[in-house]
């Protein structure tokens, strides 16, 4: 196994890049005026779960947070996945 | 480093890449039937995509001394047409006893629907009735884990089917465990944006172990990387995994659950 601080070393700057996207991302869908887009606040949602300091797993609760929760087949397929499920009514 | 791809759509590759998977180490590429980018419009387009598959491939990799083998099916998203995919099923049991062909997949779900559900099922009866080791998609996104439970529940009504038989493609970390607990082969995928990076990969190695895991780049006509497999190699390495350990995840462990088919024979 690689030390801890190596762990940090060789991760840190493309996990850095990666969530300014993701700042960039949420500037750019307020500025379209598209910040209620259900895809968007998934996004605000997990990331305020990710910062929970007692959060673990943080990986598999993003995906789960993401997922569709409900467990009946659909009568029909609908339009394509979207990344973020998007609840009825 | 020796590998297997154990998930490679080649049809939708130049012929370079089966070179650069050789000097790689690959030792054997294995391709699923799946969705071409397009619903094809009749059951003799099948026909001639398992023609493909079963002759044409195979004849493309031995040119750089690679063995091909295959898995049929109607892809899941294709599968929504009840009465069309039981057409081309018709056609499946003629190309098992090909050389190449390992199983049935990839089966599963697209958009979990009622008709997949129902093609998928009689899908895992086909290859029942056949003896036939068997490669399950996962839906991509939010779909991934109800369709997931959905397959599991699907597999485990059905008694016949051994899970040590059964690899469950494309998890990712909210569903190893499921499939894993439930006595399944796992596969993962290696995709940019979508499914899993190398580095995450890794990371469900060292969380849930290797044992009945596998990966792959089910590299195709999307935006995605051949090379995927010996590019986590080198994540592994950074990570402290030793060859030896390399060797066993990814040579021996596709070898172990592919070689449950007699014509899955790639040399040590």
């Amino acid at each position: 196994m690689p030390a801890p601080d190596d762990i940090v070393d060789r991760g840190f700057l493309e996990a850095r890049g990666k969530l300014l996207e993701v700042a960039a991302f949420l500037d750019r869908a307020e500025r379209y005026g598209r910040a209620d887009d259900y895809r968007v606040a998934a996004l605000k949602q997990a990331m305020r779960e990710l910062c929970d300091a007692k959060q673990v797993g943080r990986a598999e609760a993003f995906l789960r947070a993401m997922s569709d929760p409900t467990s009946e087949p659909a009568p029909q397929a609908g339009k394509p996945a979207a990344g973020a499920w998007e609840p009825k009514g | 480093m020796r590998y297997i791809e154990p998930h490679a759509h080649m049809v939708s590759r130049v012929t370079d890449d089966y070179e650069r998977l050789v000097l790689a180490g690959c030792r054997a590429v294995c391709e699923p039937a799946f969705w071409a980018g397009f619903d094809r419009s009749s059951p003799q387009g099948f026909y001639d995509y398992y023609l493909q598959l079963t002759e044409y491939e195979p004849r493309r990799a031995a040119k750089y001394h690679l063995p091909h083998f295959c898995w049929l099916c109607i892809n899941p998203k294709e599968a929504e047409d009840v009465g069309f995919a039981r057409e081309v099923m018709a056609l499946i049991p003629e190309f098992l006893p090909k050389d190449n062909v390992l199983g049935i997949g990839e089966i599963g779900l697209n958009k979990n629907t009622r008709s997949e559900l129902r093609i998928l099922e009689e899908h895992i009866d086909l290859a029942a009735q056949h003896d036939q080791l068997i490669l399950v998609h996962t839906p991509h996104l939010e779909d991934k884990l109800k369709g997931t439970r959905l397959i599991l529940s699907a597999l485990q009504s059905d008694s016949r089917i051994k899970p040590e038989r059964v690899i469950i493609d494309h998890v990712e970390e909210h569903t190893v465990r499921e499939v894993l607990d439930a006595g399944f082969w796992a596969g993962i995928t290696l995709y940019p944006v979508s499914k899993c990076t190398p580095a995450r990969a890794a990371d469900i190695l060292e969380m849930h172990g290797r044992e009945r895991l596998w990966v792959n780049s089910a590299c195709d006509w999307g935006p995605s990387d051949p090379l995927a497999v010996p590019k986590l190699a080198m994540e592994l390495r950074a990570r402290g995994f030793s060859e030896a350990e390399l060797d066993d995840f990814l040579f021996k462990n596709p070898c172990r659950f592919l070689s449950q088919c007699d014509k899955f024979n790639v040399t040590e």
